[in-house]
């Protein structure tokens, strides 16, 4: 059976149990799915954070995405995946991004869920602006980001 | 060629897109981002600091030596900062 594929960009909040439900819909051959979501922090070391708002590059989220996703299914026998980012103001609390990933065995969607949230951080066409009591700013990129994704390429 | 901003560099410009016409002597994304830093204050303030801006031609990462010949669309933005 073929992997189940959808990624989705979008400024509404998205329900994990049913995108689990719309990813094991009438298949057997799953045995486990890893799930990572991205939930919006209220502070930032010692200050509050009010709310994020991000942008994206319309076009090159999604192909940035998909090529993430494919290079996830040649490495692992993946049976899904699923990537979702919002965008737009997004407070305390809530979803910023899910990554599920199905597989016949856990070993793989722990594997590729990592890698996928990992490239995402790094490569994705996103940016996320903090409000601070003190004003709003854009958040500055992590050097650790960029050394998690760069871990998956050694051998 | 259509160029794009993102985020801090689409602030500082003022704008999100435009139509550019760079000289033929504009060859590679480094000699694009020179050649627009030298388009205003509001340009020289957004590529001030050329090593941290990333560029995308037609969607996809590229270095900044990359040649800029055949692009359809090119974008800049800082780091991403997105998950």
């Amino acid at each position: 059976m073929a992997a189940h594929v959808t990624i989705r960009i979008q400024e509404a909040d998205f329900d994990i149990g049913r995108e689990i439900a719309a990813l094991t819909q009438g298949r057997t051959d799953i045995g486990a799915i890893v799930t990572f979501s991205g939930i919006c922090r209220g502070s930032e070391g010692d200050e509050a954070i009010a709310a994020l708002t991000l942008e994206h590059y319309p076009g090159m989220a999604e192909a940035e995405i998909a090529r993430h996703t494919e290079t996830a299914m040649s490495r692992w026998p993946l049976t899904g995946v699923t990537v979702i980012h919002r965008v737009g103001r997004i407070t305390p609390g809530e979803n910023i991004v899910l990554v599920l990933a199905a597989s016949a065995h856990r070993q793989a969607a722990f594997q590729a869920a990592e890698f996928l949230m990992d490239y995402l951080k790094a490569n994705a066409p996103f940016w996320k602006r903090e409000e601070k009591p003190t004003g709003t700013s854009w958040v500055d990129a992590h050097s650790h980001d960029d050394a998690a994704a760069a871990r998956w390429t050694k051998s | 060629m259509k160029v794009k901003y993102f985020a801090w560099v689409r602030e500082r410009i003022g704008k999100s897109e435009e139509t550019v016409e760079p000289p033929a002597s504009v060859r590679t994304v480094d000699d694009l981002i020179a050649w627009l830093a030298g388009q205003g204050e509001t340009y020289a303030h957004a590529f001030e600091t050329p090593r941290v801006i990333r560029a995308a031609i037609d969607h996809a990462h590229v270095k900044s030596d990359t040649a800029i010949a055949g692009a359809r669309e090119i974008a800049f933005f800082p780091p991403m900062t997105g998950g």
